[in-house]
């Protein structure tokens, strides 16, 4: 196995010393304007992804959850620092490893826990899993698990919001293994044509399942392949929350504004397998530990505390609220009825009753 | 009654649908090049670009796009030229459209209605062939295959009124059949079959263009004294078996005519039902009448052999009459 720590992380040291050699700062320019109060809140929800994909681990382990689990542990400054940028008239889609975005977007987290243990009381009434959460009510549209499919299912909520004049953007997240089939194509030309609110979101973890980004894309920069498109794009630090959020809330409102859409490739990685079975043999321990080292999550805390947002006692106190708040929420996913037999019933498949049962009651 | 062609029956169908602000079309050439088989022309120059949407030649993006805007509140009409090419869509429309409710713990459902063509005129393998049984097999689609001006009119308006995502079969071979369609707003369920011809001594299910074949050849027995009965299934998913085992009940005899390989086909699905249902009634071994089992050859008459003829039709009925 080729070691793979170069390029990658070169890059993004370079892009973090970009940053040091600057007046201001993505972190001064985001306290400038947020203020301190919403940098916790950020905080707050990368923690409350940390903590809860590690319960959903601990839960696996316990055989409460069954099926896939894709965990999005060391990616988390990726979906918090670009959801942080949607208003509510916004649309997320996701991949199947949906569980820090839909987090970040202010679901539930009591309803995703039930979800995955499979209970009527889930954000998807315990049919879809750990793949499919969903909440439309924050226009939430789902995780997916056909690679690369919801990418023109995206464009269409995005033709939608156009048409209906909503003043709505779409925010797609996908992979770098998504990237090499027709979908990725299809949408990036169909939203370039029509000029359509979506800002494309490549969470380039460096990895398409187990095989290394070098042995699957013959362009190893994502945000390159816009070029085709004649699309805008870019490549930042996903690591960096606040960085993040700046380049991506420019993406934002370009897409918004009418001009078109946008490809966001955002580096980061993912410090667990790529899901709960992965054995990784396609990378070195040491990699592995060596990006577990600039964990963004334990970064940004050290950020709020060095500037003075935060003191040490109150970040302490807020990780044990949301410690509780995770318990609480495998109390109610435990003590939650599971789905009702109706989902095997027509009822559950088709929206409108139906003429004839699909269904013949006499077969055994 | 007023007399129309299929496809002027479908016009008239689809400027009832473009009536909602909502409804927009997403396909191939059905605008500027001015529709392949002529059922969208004019279309653009009347509701222009924005909701007459020439799209690139790229099925998955055409099916894909049209469920995200049904999800959203559109009600999309998504036209897949021949069906031959709705593969490079499959996974949207099994994946995607036919799951989402379910997957979602309906929350939200894919009001999306998809056209698309059966058909063959010496156009070869890839572009001769009928997909029905695969769009039937999935749970979560509603699927299809009207014979007549008149339903498929009355059908198009179910199929645009229903929440759920609806494959609805055209057939490039029909679409200049006439027949009376009725004024005013009556709608032909989702799920319901009907006799189109009656008779007392033998039953033919089938539907789609196979129902013409069929009462040609049921005008051609009639001169013999054999009384056919005919039912058109109209829907493939759900399908309502209840005509047809009435019928059969009847006759205590039957043959299935579809216009698709008879392997795992329709009439395989059609036949077991008869089977399953009527096992007590059944006089004869059922017949069926299908695509002959190879890629359609090119050669006229190669391909004439291949293709459901009313000759066939007649000789599968008469072979199950003689064997009771």
């Amino acid at each position: 196995m080729q070691k793979r720590r170069g390029a990658t992380q070169a890059e993004v040291a370079a892009a973090s010393s970009l940053r040091s050699t600057m007046t201001s700062t993505p972190f001064s320019r985001a306290r400038d304007h947020l203020g301190d109060a919403q940098l916790v809140e950020l905080y707050r929800q990368m923690m409350l992804i940390r903590r809860f994909e590690e319960k959903c681990q601990e839960m696996y382990t316990r055989a409460k959850i069954g099926g896939f689990l894709h965990l999005y542990v060391g990616e988390e400054a990726t979906g918090v620092g670009a959801i942080s940028n949607l208003q509510p008239q916004d649309h997320i889609f996701t991949h199947y490893r949906d569980h820090g975005h839909a987090i970040a977007r202010g679901l539930n987290i009591d309803e995703l826990m039930a979800e995955l243990f499979g209970k009527d009381t889930g954000t998807s009434h315990g049919m879809g899993g750990s793949m499919h959460f969903a909440d439309i009510t924050k226009n939430f549209w789902g995780g997916y698990a056909i690679v690369g499919s919801h990418l023109l299912l995206a464009a269409g909520v995005a033709l939608a919001c156009q048409m209906q004049k909503t003043n709505g953007v779409v925010m797609v997240f996908f992979g770098d293994g998504a990237t090499n089939g027709g979908e990725f194509y299809e949408s990036l030309n169909f939203a370039q044509l029509w000029k359509l609110p979506v800002v494309f979101v490549c969470e380039n973890n460096l990895y398409a399942m187990g095989t290394p980004i070098e042995v699957h894309s013959s362009v190893k920069e994502i945000y390159r392949k816009a070029s085709a498109f004649d699309m805008k794009a870019m490549r930042i630090d996903g690591n960096d929350l606040l960085t993040v959020r700046e380049q991506v809330g420019e993406a934002v409102e370009y897409a918004r504004s009418g001009q078109g859409p946008v490809l966001v490739e955002a580096m980061t990685y993912r410090f667990r397998g790529h899901s709960a079975q992965d054995t990784q043999k396609y990378r070195s321990k040491e990699d592995v530990e060596q990006h577990r080292s600039q964990d963004p999550v334990l970064i940004f805390r050290k950020e709020l505390i060095d500037a003075g947002v935060s003191s040490a006692a109150d970040i302490d106190a807020l990780d044990a609220v949301i410690d509780e708040q995770v318990e609480a929420s495998v109390r109610f996913a435990d003590e939650s009825a599971v789905p009702g037999n109706e989902w095997l019933t027509d009822s559950g498949i088709y929206a409108a009753p139906l003429a004839t049962a699909t269904v013949d009651p006499d077969l055994v | 009654m007023p007399v129309l062609t299929v496809r002027e029956a479908l016009q008239q169908a689809l400027h009832e649908a473009m009536a909602d602000e909502r409804t927009f079309i997403i396909g191939e050439d059905i605008g500027h090049y001015g529709s392949t088989y002529g059922v969208t022309a004019g279309f653009l120059e009347k509701y222009g670009p924005e909701r007459i949407r020439d799209a690139p030649i790229a099925e998955a993006g055409i099916v894909g796009l049209a469920i995200g805007a049904a999800m959203a509140g559109m009600r999309p009409i998504a036209e897949i030229m021949s069906v031959n090419f709705s593969l490079l869509a499959f996974d949207m429309i099994i994946n995607h459209a036919a799951k989402i409710y379910s997957m979602f713990g309906g929350k939200f459902s894919v009001p999306l209605v998809m056209r698309t063509t059966n058909g063959w005129t010496q156009l070869s393998a890839t572009h001769s062939q009928s997909f029905d049984s695969m769009f039937a097999h999935i749970p979560g689609l509603k699927v299809v295959a009207p014979a007549t001006p008149a339903d498929m009119k009355g059908m198009f308006r179910a199929a645009m009124a229903d929440p759920d995502p609806v494959i609805f079969i055209e057939h490039t071979l029909m679409y200049g059949i006439k027949g009376e369609v009725p004024e005013g707003d009556y709608i032909v369920p989702i799920g319901k079959s009907v006799l189109a011809r009656e008779g007392r001594h033998i039953t033919v299910v089938t539907y789609s263009r196979m129902v013409h074949l069929s009462l040609q050849a049921a005008d051609i027995l009639a001169k013999e004294g054999i009384e056919v009965e005919i039912v058109d299934l109209r829907t493939l998913r759900p399908l309502d078996m209840s005509v047809a085992l009435e019928s059969f009940k009847k006759t205590n005899r039957a043959v299935v005519v579809t216009e698709d390989w008879q392997s795992y086909g329709t009439s395989a699905e059609i036949a077991t039902r008869l089977y399953e249902h009527g096992f007590d009634y059944l006089d004869a071994p059922i017949q069926r009448v299908n695509f002959r089992e190879v890629p359609m050859p090119y050669a006229k008459n190669l391909e004439q052999q291949v293709v459901v003829t009313t000759d066939r039709i007649v000789a599968a009925i008469k072979k199950v009459l003689n064997r009771s």
